[in-house]
């Protein structure tokens, strides 16, 4: 672009309030979305020129079909942004409305389809579930012979990408941004846990802000530090096929076919087609970072291409004749959990990030850019991201050899079908119980949140292992009747859980200083006398939940707070963030000193009682209360009477070293009373049918505890003496909101009900809305 | 009346024999990163006599770096080449070994400790161990490492891998020789060591240690290293010499250690004394012993051996024995990038096939895929349809380069099936595979094949390193 020309020619300024690396479509759309809301002192860096990196060998196809809400926003915005984008720029960016359909070839693909087409109603994207014969009067090359239906999303569209990027620069410029091309970010430099400046390769800039939209080498720069920021992404090599035009050239207007069955997805260009997909056995790349020689040997790999051509002629036979003009090979960066990456590193203020967009950049930018510029600008975004939040990952998952076997599963997961409650196969057996073994032999099925492995729920040993195998299915899961068997014996009997996994901080000081932080930090009153158990929120200045979590006083000082897996960085940053320097007030993180286990059920009393001498009635443990005390020859267990459930029972915190030994006592004298094992599937049947919410998922940021019926969690007088948020904050919500309290507990019981029908996941239905009651 | 039924063993049923042997080995890597030179090694072995005479070792040094592989061809039975596959790679491992951890190693078994390792065998289950004669095998190698500690005079910390390597050759052998003479109290042991020492073995063994490459070599065995031009093309240089008649230098070496009058009888129709084709090997102590010694100790010997023609027959014109050396001829190379693999492999397989074949054949099997000109569409037409045609010709073909997992296995099948044309004809190789037992050795000779793939990368970041 004419400016990024100019711009070049000058020296870089010395200072800036925000440094953005990147100038592909991420960081000229975050440039873009700040210098509208009015933040005009941005720099912009681009080690080569604008638009020239994946941004620029992008497919073009904007899609709005996405398997997240907040994606589909996104998408829908990036949509409506790109559409005016040339008359706001006068900058062509080849934007053509071609609608977009998506085949089915199986029952079960289009069940997904289906979900996919609920959820875009409700947020107001139009699309139809179509019949075969519907596709081929919307395509006329397409073979339909063997397809069961089809999704029809008439607003999803194609475009330039790099002209898209080229557009928001140009517009940013126009609003101040400063963009220099051919200047390399060295790294960032930090000071106290604060972005100080940017060093460069043509100079330093101070700022105060720093912008990671570095693609595939966001993760380097994160490393670059001398504070590392982790930031886990991967890339992999992505082909695809550009022809020559057909004899009677394709209509700029033909849709956009994407045949996940046949892994591949099809777009008109230029009277011909391109057509690319991601394959069974992906080509990983950059595994030891930037490598020249791998970047200079980008070569057309026609016969890793081959299933993929094949698919293709077969859902397009009248190809055959068409001429090839190239195989592009453009790698494509891919996360963990396959869902991108926004947001303020843990360990460094003033670090944003957006990266590792899934091969899904064009149709994010817009949306993601924006949000990202919110959350700079206001503190967070106007919707929740928690999803695609940075802080949902630790260091744990930087691993390069982690990532590079995980992104080999995430790329074909791309277009196979996500069946409810999948699991990922690669990255395994990071983080375990010493417990896992025990569990294991006894039938122990895994699942993985934040890299510890947790039971689902445990094979009876008369069960046939290979029928267990066909639980991914949108019906009654093979895991069902074992899982109510769980749940029954935690109502009726006693079963234990293994929580290991739950984030357990302990927060000490030598004054009061533990007790103020927390009183003001929480919604709940902390000043409980020793050995109460306090359920409360972490809530942020707009009343909404950072983190759901109980906190047990352990003496005067000391507390023991206990949060979700997932939280562990999260809470950890929202804490640091928001305690005082202060040396005498120490939070430490011991979630791997302790074994938690989960007796729940009527006859837990009957059990530990035996394993005790302390007294166990609820006359002397009533519920909500934390003793320290001996089971079995162990000695300092920490029992707490709460189940995370609704059910009678306790949670034993064990320091690790005595985990085997209590857990063994625990099974051999619960055997009378009919204790067995039971998984992480059988407490979630428990909560939800008590109506607990799930953080991050019924709850989240923008939550407050009246919305979801929380008031009793909340010490109203304590909000409002301690000069806080609580009334501002809810005076617009809950009344805005009247009516339809309570969505997220609603989709709750729904989905145990429908859990029980062995149904399909409630959240879909909860989200068409009109079978809402 | 009708003719006999040809009889022809099915693809399946070929396939079964030639796999029944084969191993391989990955030097262990983590995620696609590797510091070894060494790849890792395929092998296999085919019976012509029954049972085979062949055998395989292949070891990795736990106390010094490196790797051991070798081929041992043996006559006259299989005694001597199982001994020999047992035991010289740990003779060859202690004469690696510095002077301190020899004594430690001393040490820990005067004390009743437990040893370091030495070796970690990498072995097919049908590469067994000899467990009665493990305890006398130990004792004599345990006296080689008690002489080479008292030998040290604490100067030299050097150790030379060419000399090593020779020490190792002439030691075993004088050991299966002296323990022979002394007999052991135990009948089947007595039997063993003298079954040992009466038949006979080639060795071929190589040690790499990063570049280093060492070839030592006893008889008429080979090793070949693969290489590959800058073209794509596959090149065969012969790392060692064979020890026979073909070899020039062998025939002037043994005319000059007997006497003129003998210059005549000592090699006699491409043999020594007429009888045995290897001029170099372990055991045969008939060639090596002087007749007295032979005569004394089969006489006192167990009647088995008494009764054996063979072993009692002198050898005509036994004038000045010994007529035969374990000694190896040991040649050095360093490796290269473009040095792609080593080919150790008895005689059975370069009688039959030409060592230029052998390495295209295993250049073109290993680089497989890569071989295949990566397709490129630049400037010509070509058609979807086309493309796809192509494409999929090409992946028919490479799933027949890839019906052997085994580069060793995909060599003897060569080696056996070959037709006129250099490639392989399933009713030759059927033929081939079904001769009764009897009849197999007339065709062919037992055949065995170490295949070692390097690691261009890490031997290349060395050359780099100077």
């Amino acid at each position: 672009s004419a400016s990024a020309a100019e711009a070049h020619s000058m020296a870089l300024p010395t200072q800036a309030q925000v440094v953005i690396c990147g100038g592909g479509i991420m960081g000229t759309s975050v440039a873009y979305h700040l210098s509208k809301m009015g933040w005009k002192d941005i720099v912009l860096l681009e080690q080569g020129r604008l638009a020239a990196g994946s941004t620029r060998f992008c497919a073009g196809i904007l899609s709005t079909a996405r398997h997240l809400t907040i994606e589909q926003k996104m998408a829908d915005y990036s949509n409506k942004l790109y559409h005016q984008l040339e008359q706001e720029t006068g900058i062509q960016t080849g934007y053509t409305r071609t609608g977009s359909i998506f085949l089915a070839q199986t029952q079960d693909r289009l069940i997904s389809l289906k979900r996919i087409n609920a959820r875009l109603n409700v947020i107001g994207i139009p699309s139809e579930i179509i019949s075969p014969k519907k596709v081929a009067e919307l395509h006329h090359l397409l073979n339909v012979h063997d397809l069961v239906g089809a999704m029809h999303v008439p607003e999803d569209a194609v475009v330039s990408s790099a002209d898209v990027a080229l557009a928001l620069a140009s517009a940013a410029s126009q609003n101040g941004v400063q963009i220099y091309d051919r200047t390399s970010v060295l790294h960032v430099m930090v000071k106290k846990g604060q972005v100080t400046g940017v060093e460069t390769d043509k100079g330093q800039i101070e700022c105060q802000y720093f912008v990671n939209c570095a693609g595939q080498w966001a993760y380097e720069l994160g490393l670059s530090n001398e504070e590392p920021v982790s930031i886990p992404l991967h890339a992999c090599e992505h082909f695809y096929l550009l022809t020559r035009p057909l004899e009677t050239p394709l209509q700029s207007s033909t849709p956009t076919i994407v045949d996940a069955d046949g892994r591949i997805y099809i777009r008109n260009w230029q009277g011909g087609i391109l057509s690319g997909g991601f394959e069974k056995n992906p080509k990983p790349i950059f595994t030891e970072g930037k490598n020249q020689l791998e970047i200079q040997n980008l070569q057309e790999d026609w016969d890793h291409f081959e299933p993929l051509l094949s698919s293709l002629l077969r859902r397009m036979p009248e190809l055959e004749t068409l001429e090839i003009m190239k195989l592009v090979n453009c790698p494509e960066t891919f996360t963990p959990d396959m869902r991108c990456i926004m947001g303020e590193s843990p360990a460094v203020q003033g670090y944003f990030v957006l990266a590792g967009m899934n091969s899904a950049g064009l149709s994010f930018g817009g949306g993601a850019g924006k949000y990202l510029a919110e959350w700079m600008v206001h503190g967070y975004p106007s919707e929740n991201v928690w999803e695609l939040d940075l802080k949902r990952f630790g260091a744990l998952q930087s691993s390069r050899t982690f990532l590079r076997h995980r992104v080999m599963e995430v790329m074909p997961l791309m277009y196979d079908l996500k069946v409810p409650r999948w699991d990922f196969q690669t990255g395994r057996q990071l983080r375990t119980s010493p417990l896992y073994d025990r569990l294991d032999a006894q039938g122990a099925r895994w699942m993985e949140k934040h890299g510890f492995e947790r039971p689902k729920y445990f094979v009876p040993p008369d069960k046939d292992l290979l029928a267990l195998e066909q639980s991914k299915t949108f019906y009654k899961p093979d895991w069902f009747d074992i899982v109510e068997s769980e749940v029954k014996c935690c109502k009726e009997a006693v079963c234990v859980i293994d929580m290991s996994s739950f984030t357990k901080f302990e927060i000490t000081s030598t004054g009061d200083q533990a007790l103020e932080v927390l009183q003001y930090l929480f919604s709940n009153d902390l000043d409980v006398p020793v050995g109460h158990i306090v359920h409360t929120g972490m809530l942020n200045e707009g009343g909404g939940y950072e983190n759901d979590c109980s906190i047990a006083r352990l003496n005067k000082r000391s507390f023991f707070m206990i949060s979700p897996t997932d939280q562990q960085v999260h809470c950890w940053a929202w804490l640091k963030k928001h305690m005082p320097e202060d040396s005498n007030l120490l939070l430490e993180d011991v979630t791997w000193k302790y074994t938690a286990l989960n007796l729940i059920g009527p006859r837990a009393v009957d059990v530990l009682s035996e394993l005790s001498y302390a007294p166990m009635t609820p006359d002397h443990f009533p519920s909500l209360f934390c003793k320290e005390m001996s089971v079995g020859y162990a000695n300092g267990i920490r029992v707490m009477s709460m189940t995370h459930t609704g059910e009678p029972g306790f949670m034993l915190y064990i320091p690790i070293e005595y985990a085997l030994h209590v857990y063994n006592e625990v099974m051999s004298v619960g055997q009378k009373y009919g204790i067995r094992n039971a998984g992480y599937y059988a407490l979630r049947s428990l909560r939800i049918e008590k109506f607990f919410a799930f953080w991050g998922q019924d709850i989240n940021n923008l939550t407050t505890p009246l919305e979801c019926g929380r008031e009793s969690r909340v010490k109203l007088e304590k909000i409002c003496s301690s000069s806080l948020w609580w009334d501002h904050a809810n005076h617009g919500r809950a009344t805005e909101h009247r009516g339809k309290v309570l969505p997220s507990c609603y989709a709750a019981c729904l989905e145990a009900d429908l859990i029980r029908a062995g149904l399909e996941s409630a959240k879909d239905i909860t989200c068409s809305g009109p079978r809402l009651p | 009346a009708s003719t006999p039924q040809k009889f022809y063993l099915t693809p399946p049923q070929v396939n079964s024999i030639l796999k029944a042997n084969e191993y391989s080995f990955k030097v262990p890597e983590f995620d696609g990163k590797n510091v070894s030179s060494i790849l890792g090694f395929d092998s296999n072995q085919l019976p012509a006599n029954a049972p085979i005479e062949d055998r395989r070792s292949a070891a990795t040094c736990l106390q010094t770096r490196g790797m051991l592989l070798g081929v041992f061809d043996g006559h006259a039975g299989c005694a001597c080449s199982q001994a020999v596959s047992e035991r010289l790679f740990y003779y060859i491992a202690v004469s690696l070994l510095p002077h301190e951890t020899l004594l430690e190693i001393e040490n820990a078994v005067e004390s009743g400790r437990a040893l370091l390792p030495i070796l970690q065998w990498h072995k097919h289950p049908n590469d067994y161990f000899s467990k009665e004669a493990s305890k006398l095998y130990f004792n004599s190698l345990r006296t080689y490492w008690q002489e080479l500690i008292d030998l040290n005079t604490g100067e030299s910390t050097d150790i030379d891998v060419k000399e090593a390597l020779i020490n190792a050759f002439k030691r075993l052998d004088n050991d299966i020789s002296l323990e022979a003479q002394v007999g052991d109290p135990n009948s089947f042991l007595n039997y063993l060591v003298l079954r040992v020492a009466f038949s006979g073995a080639t060795a071929c063994v190589a040690h790499v240690d990063g570049v280093d490459l060492h070839v030592a070599n006893t008889g008429d065995s080979r090793a070949m290293l693969g290489v590959q031009e800058e073209d794509g093309s596959w090149s065969a240089v012969t790392l060692s010499n064979d020890h026979n008649a073909q070899n020039e230098r062998e025939l002037e070496r043994l005319k000059l250690e007997h006497p003129k009058s003998e210059a005549k009888s000592v090699v006699k129709q491409d043999r020594l004394l007429g009888l045995l084709m290897p001029f170099r090997a372990f055991g045969d102590v008939k060639f090596k012993w002087s007749i007295d010694l032979q005569k004394r100790v089969i006489e006192s010997g167990p009647d088995q051996l008494n009764d054996n023609e063979y072993t009692k027959f002198i050898p005509p014109n036994y004038h000045t024995p010994p007529y035969l050396t374990a000694e190896p001829e040991v040649t050095y190379h360093r490796l290269r990038p473009q040095d792609k693999f080593l080919v150790l492999a008895t005689d059975g397989l370069w009688e039959t096939m030409h060592r230029q074949d052998v390495v295209r054949i295993v250049g073109e099997y290993l680089t497989g895929m890569h071989h295949q000109q990566p397709i490129a569409v630049g400037g010509y037409k070509v058609t979807l349809g086309q493309m796809h045609g192509l494409l999929t010709e090409r992946r028919t073909k490479m799933s027949s380069v890839f019906e052997d997992q085994n580069a060793a296995t995909h060599l003897i099948r060569h080696a056996v099936g070959n037709n006129e044309f250099g490639t392989v004809d399933h009713e030759r190789l059927s033929k081939m595979l079904s001769l009764p037992e009897e009849l197999a050795r007339m065709y062919r000779d037992d055949i065995t094949i170490i295949v070692v793939q390097f690691n261009s990368h890490v031997v290349g970041a060395y050359q780099n390193q100077e």
